[in-house]
């Protein structure tokens, strides 16, 4: 492979901004967000370098290699600090500091009055930084170093406001629950190290190829743990909502656009694994299918704009996981579809922040309606996003999603009938919530307080919005033609990716006039139900069952609460409890028993140290007799 | 005199030279004990650079009679694992001085009563990690107690002579099982060969126990040293010693002092009687296991900070005791390199509580609150070492976690398994104490703390930059450790497991 020398300044820009302004403190309050954005946009040059070089080279020299120093070396157990940049982790570079630096830029304005701005481009300089490193890293355990890296990140941004109790809860749900996650990754760490011997993405392809189906199994399994906690996948989904409560650029780069996709990532890097175990493959396509339907299901009931945004990530994010767990047809697919929807879903949210900047912070979507008319980029720049999303020709899901959707049904038999059902069964669901969106926000008669005045946001602002817009408007096109992404990859997946010619159970032709309909039926149910009657400013209670337990986000967290929890809690009381009464009390009741003095120590604790300076000498002496006895 | 006596000589003339100084002088005192323990870190540090990697044998090694009649020797030298344990301790001195600067005040004596104590603890625990004579190794085993007995119960707080008196009695009972089993192997030299202590010759002896004898003697030792580490469920000493002390003493005592007890499962348990250690074995992992568990539920529910720490610890020795009876290369190198890892994180824990609590003047979490936003130095420092108690990776202890679970997982997995459900509890146990102490609004009465002065951040600062370092470049330490712990599974008969998948392809 290639080596290069100049990968780490990918990395190195963006860690170099971090720590630059949390260790300058308020001495760079002034010019701390143009430094971030600086770095971030001068890693995005770099991620642009590499391209072209890229681009010059013959497909076979494509990825190249940097070994940086050695990191852990005991006997076998041998982990390089050593990257990868190949046609996969191109891709998420130019996402992570494309659309990273775009956030920069909004947040210069978004964030311009809180007084910790400056420690906000911190943590996204640091974001970007873990980020990276977890798409370049060359081993799983190098990886693991970026993945717990934009864990932490994503926790202090999500905590970014923690002088809110419940901002700090949300934020270390977050992190509690992708520990979980990692829990999943550390076990596949152990067992690729147990079974095969290495760790290092190329060292595991080798050795998988002679390596027995439960092993893979094992290993599989365990990455999808993982990539359920990055990426909110069930029954790992939980904290996803939450996490809205840190700033919106937040959301929409990590909440939306890239850390919540590196489950997904995990997966597809890790083909040569799930090529070689179905049975993990099939639960990671059925983990996608629940989560697909899951978070849609959640998104028609939220009236909180981010939250709502926040579910259809997670159920956009099912169908990349059910894709890619369809093996080399679909790998290529997810990556187009997480790529599209990095676009489309942060321009919705920086959308959906530039809503929240002009209705003085609420997020209630029952409090908005007929924004339109005030904030005309906002709705332009988010409608395309919206067009996106739910699958209108020629904007980029279209492409993705349809591609997905004929993807399932070509998984064969019934498997591809139920799964194709299943995605557009969500498409359905996809159009109805994101329209409502629309409707409560931009296009329904206002229902907010007269001392609201809803105002465009600023150039910085609604610049980013655009650049995003024009990506949803024309990314999927653009790897569409002539399976253009799909090409590209396809070095990645090896012999595998190149020749998956199955039946197609129906023409593509077919498959896009269905998800059509599908999207046409949402769409309506939502201009129905919505446009044309009226809205009710707060939330009606007397609604059924369903749609209860929908709001209560189909009973995540009082299953949490009730299952793990509290259990949890409760052993922990018992524990404390009989630490101090069982354990110590079993020691204590031995020590004064044997040595028949506790009673005696309690009364003369002063003098204590004399006693203890006796038994010491009674000690040496006992010693010296003892050897003096045996000596003789 | 070899440079290793000299080492340990140094701190005890800076505590003579302290001793001249009247004690009303109490600034001089304490430049006087840090300029020891400084000169004393950067000559072991030099020691560190003179160190042959390559050689496994005991290096810096001298030996005079000193009571001949019985073959007890002064003899000293390190190998990786003893200089790895030296460093940890003369690194982490001086930093415990400069960072509990009026520790002493409040206490029952003056401070130059304190430094004289620390300072010659400090020539202690470069005695009991440097000896090669059993004999003199249970001479500073036991007279460590003294100076730590005296720095709980006279300047400690609460209820500090209680735990003083708790911690005694826990360690005279080990150390009384230890002191029989000494005299048991000397008897068997006496009769096989000559009597001695010399650590290399005695680990000849078990070729002519009797297994019982084997795993009586392995019980002494090892009881002595699970009390010290502590192990489930001899470990209830160490939350009221340790919420007693002074965060300095604390520092001192979990970071160094518990070291002693995994130091010397590997030194003694594992060296003198092979066949006892894999019989116990078993047992000693289901031991570590409850005890990583137990101490995260036991962190995870405590309510004052100091104890929280302390059970932390508890869950952190179980690491390292599963590390070293897992006989792997990985486990036992990631034991090793756990124990100076977790004397920095632990230390960084200890003294950043320290200073919350002097200054809030409690040790309650609940009474703190906010912090982050009134004493952000102080609360970024107090979360950086969090991170590291919690193996973030990229900080040290992630690579010595990682290392003993891996270890751990290709000889026992289910034991592996089990211990690395602590990972998740690890980072509750952390971030309730963040959450309640840092994070929400300012608890009333807290809104004018001051942040951490100069001479704090000089004290914090080193040890959380030691902890990123190690974290991305451990080479320098597991270059030191490897090669021992090569030697150490190697000759109790261990070959690492095999690739299960790999094998004869």
């Amino acid at each position: 492979m290639v080596t290069s020398s100049s990968l780490i300044y990918l990395i190195a820009l963006p860690l170099f901004g971090a720590l630059t302004l949390l260790l300058a403190g308020r001495r760079a309050d002034k010019w701390g967000h143009l430094l971030g954005t600086a770095m971030s946009a001068s890693s995005f040059g770099v991620g642009l370098y590499q391209l072209s070089q890229m681009l010059s080279r013959p497909t076979e020299e494509r990825a190249i290699s940097q070994k940086l120093f050695t990191w852990i070396d005991v006997a076998s157990f041998q982990v390089d600090a050593g990257l990868l940049l190949d046609q996969l982790s191109i891709c998420f570079v130019l996402l992570i500091t494309g659309v990273g630096t775009l956030i920069h830029i909004y947040s210069i304005s978004y964030m311009s009055h809180d007084e910790n701005r400056r420690r906000f481009f911190a943590y996204l300089n640091l974001f970007i930084a873990a980020m990276l490193l977890l798409v370049l890293g060359d081993s799983y355990l190098t990886l693991y170093v970026g993945w717990e890296g934009v864990g932490l990140a994503s926790y202090l941004l999500i905590g970014f406001w923690n002088q809110k109790p419940a901002y700090a809860t949300a934020s270390k749900k977050a992190f509690v629950m992708n520990r979980v996650g990692d829990m999943g990754l550390s076990f596949a760490i152990m067992i690729a190290f147990a079974t095969l011997g290495t760790v290092s993405f190329a060292g595991v392809k080798e050795a998988s190829e002679g390596a027995s189906e439960t092993a893979l199994t094992a290993i599989g399994i365990m990455l999808l743990v993982a990539a359920a906690g990055k990426s909110a996948q069930f029954p790992l989904q939980a904290w996803l909502g939450d996490a809205m409560a840190g700033p919106t650029p937040v959301s929409a780069l990590i909440h939306a656009a890239t850390m919540v996709t590196a489950g997904v990532y995990l997966i597809v890097r890790s083909n040569f694994i799930f090529d070689a175990a179905p049975t993990a493959q099939l639960i990671v396509v059925i983990v996608g299918a629940i989560t697909l339907l899951f978070g849609a299901v959640i998104g028609t009931a939220k009236d909180d704009i981010k939250k709502a945004l926040a579910a259809s990530t997670m159920s956009q994010i099912g169908y990349m996981v059910l894709c890619a767990g369809l093996g080399p047809a679909g790998y290529a697919f997810a990556i187009m579809h997480l790529l599209t929807h990095g676009f489309f879903k942060a321009g919705m949210f920086l959308g959906a922040g530039s809503v929240m900047h002009g209705m003085n912070d609420s997020v209630d979507m029952r409090r908005y309606g007929g924004l339109r008319k005030f904030m005309p980029i906002t709705f332009i720049t988010f409608g395309l996003g919206y067009l996106a999303i739910i699958g209108v020709p020629p904007f980029a899901g279209f492409y993705s999603k349809d591609l997905i959707i004929e993807t399932a049904f070509n998984a064969g038999g019934f498997k591809g009938i139920l799964l194709g059902s299943i995605t557009l069964l969500g498409a359905v669901i996809t159009a109805f919530y994101m329209t409502r969106v629309m409707i409560l926000t931009f296009t329904s008669p206002k229902r907010w307080e007269e001392n609201q005045h809803p105002h465009e946001s600023p150039f910085l602002m609604w610049f980013p919005m655009v650049v995003l817009s024009i990506g949803s408007v024309t990314s999927g096109l653009l790897f569409y033609r002539g399976d253009a992404l799909a090409n590209w990859l396809n070095p990645v997946f090896g012999d595998h990716g190149k020749d998956h010619h199955e039946e197609h159970l129906f023409e593509p032709i077919v498959v896009s006039a269905m998800a059509l309909t599908a999207v046409a039926i949402g769409v309506g149910i939502a201009i129905m139900k919505y446009q044309l009657s009226e809205i009710e400013a707060v939330a009606p209670q007397n609604v059924s069952i369903f749609t209860r337990i929908a709001r209560k986000d189909l009973l995540q967290d009082s299953f949490n609460e009730s299952v793990f929890m509290r259990p949890g809690q409760a052993l922990t009381r018992l524990l404390v409890k009989g630490d101090e009464n069982v354990v110590d009390g079993a020691v204590r009741g031995i020590g004064r028993t044997a040595l028949g003095a506790g009673a005696t120590l309690r009364r003369s604790q002063s003098g204590f140290a004399r006693s203890y300076a006796a038994l010491i000498l009674i000690g040496a002496v006992v010693l010296i007799a003892g050897i003096w006895v045996v000596t003789l | 005199m070899s440079s290793l006596t000299l080492l340990g000589i140094l701190p005890l003339i800076g505590a003579l030279l302290i001793a001249v100084i009247p004690a009303e002088q109490a600034l001089r005192v304490k430049q006087a004990a840090l300029g020891t323990t400084i000169l004393v870190a950067i000559s072991a540090v030099m020691m560190w650079l003179n160190f042959d990697e390559s050689n496994t044998a005991f290096q810096f090694v001298q030996s005079a009679g000193w009571i001949p009649s019985f073959g007890i020797n002064y003899a000293v030298g390190v190998d990786g694992l003893s200089l790895v344990l030296i460093l940890l301790a003369v690194l982490l001195t001086p930093i415990v001085v400069l960072a509990g600067w009026n520790e002493s005040e409040g206490g029952r004596w003056s401070a130059k009563v304190f430094y004289i104590l620390i300072l010659v603890l400090e020539t202690m625990m470069i005695g009991v990690f440097a000896a090669t004579d059993v004999f003199l190794f249970y001479v500073f085993f036991e007279a460590m107690l003294i100076p730590v007995y005296f720095l709980i119960g006279g300047y400690g707080s609460g209820e500090r002579a209680a735990a003083a008196v708790k911690f005694l009695l826990f360690s005279l009972f080990g150390g009384l099982l230890m002191l029989a089993s000494i005299i048991g192997l000397y008897v068997i030299s006496s009769k096989n060969g000559g009597a001695t202590f010399d650590i290399t010759q005695l680990s000849q002896m078990h070729n002519y126990m009797s297994s019982t004898t084997q795993n009586l003697l392995f019980l002494g030792f090892f009881i002595a040293f699970a009390i010290k580490a502590p192990v489930w469920p001899l470990h209830t000493w160490l939350p009221d010693a340790a919420a007693s002390a002074t965060p300095g003493t604390s520092v001192l005592l979990l970071g160094v002092l518990d070291k002693v007890g995994t130091f010397g499962m590997i030194r003694f348990c594992l060296t003198l009687f092979p066949d006892a250690s894999k019989t116990f074995t078993p047992v000693i992992i289901v031991l570590a296991v409850i005890s990583i568990l137990y101490g995260a539920f036991l962190a995870i529910g405590a309510r004052d900070i100091k104890r929280l720490i302390a059970y932390t610890s508890i869950s952190h020795f179980g690491f390292i005791t599963m590390g070293i009876f897992a006989m792997t290369t990985q486990g036992h190198s990631g034991a090793i390199l756990y124990m100076f890892n977790h004397g920095f994180s632990t230390a960084a824990l200890f003294i950043v509580a320290g200073w919350m609590i002097a200054r809030r003047k409690s040790s309650t979490i609940a009474d703190f609150g906010g912090l982050q936003r009134v004493t952000p130095v102080m609360a970024w420092s107090f979360f950086i070492a969090g991170m590291s108690s919690l193996a973030l990776p990229g900080l040290s202890s992630f690579v010595s976690e990682f290392l003993v679970l891996v270890g751990t997982f290709t000889r026992y997995p289910v034991a592996a398994v089990l211990a690395t459900f602590g990972i998740v509890l690890a980072a509750l146990y952390i971030l309730i104490p963040v959450q309640k102490a840092l994070h929400g609004p300012t608890t009333p009465g807290n809104e004018n703390l001051p942040d951490l002065n100069l001479r704090e951040k000089f004290a914090v600062g080193p040890v959380l930059a030691i902890i990123i370092a190690l974290g991305f470049y451990p080479a320098p330490l597991l270059n030191v450790i490897n090669p021992v712990a090569k030697q150490v599974i190697e000759s109790q008969g261990f070959t690492d497991p095999v690739p299960s998948e790999s094998a004869g392809k």
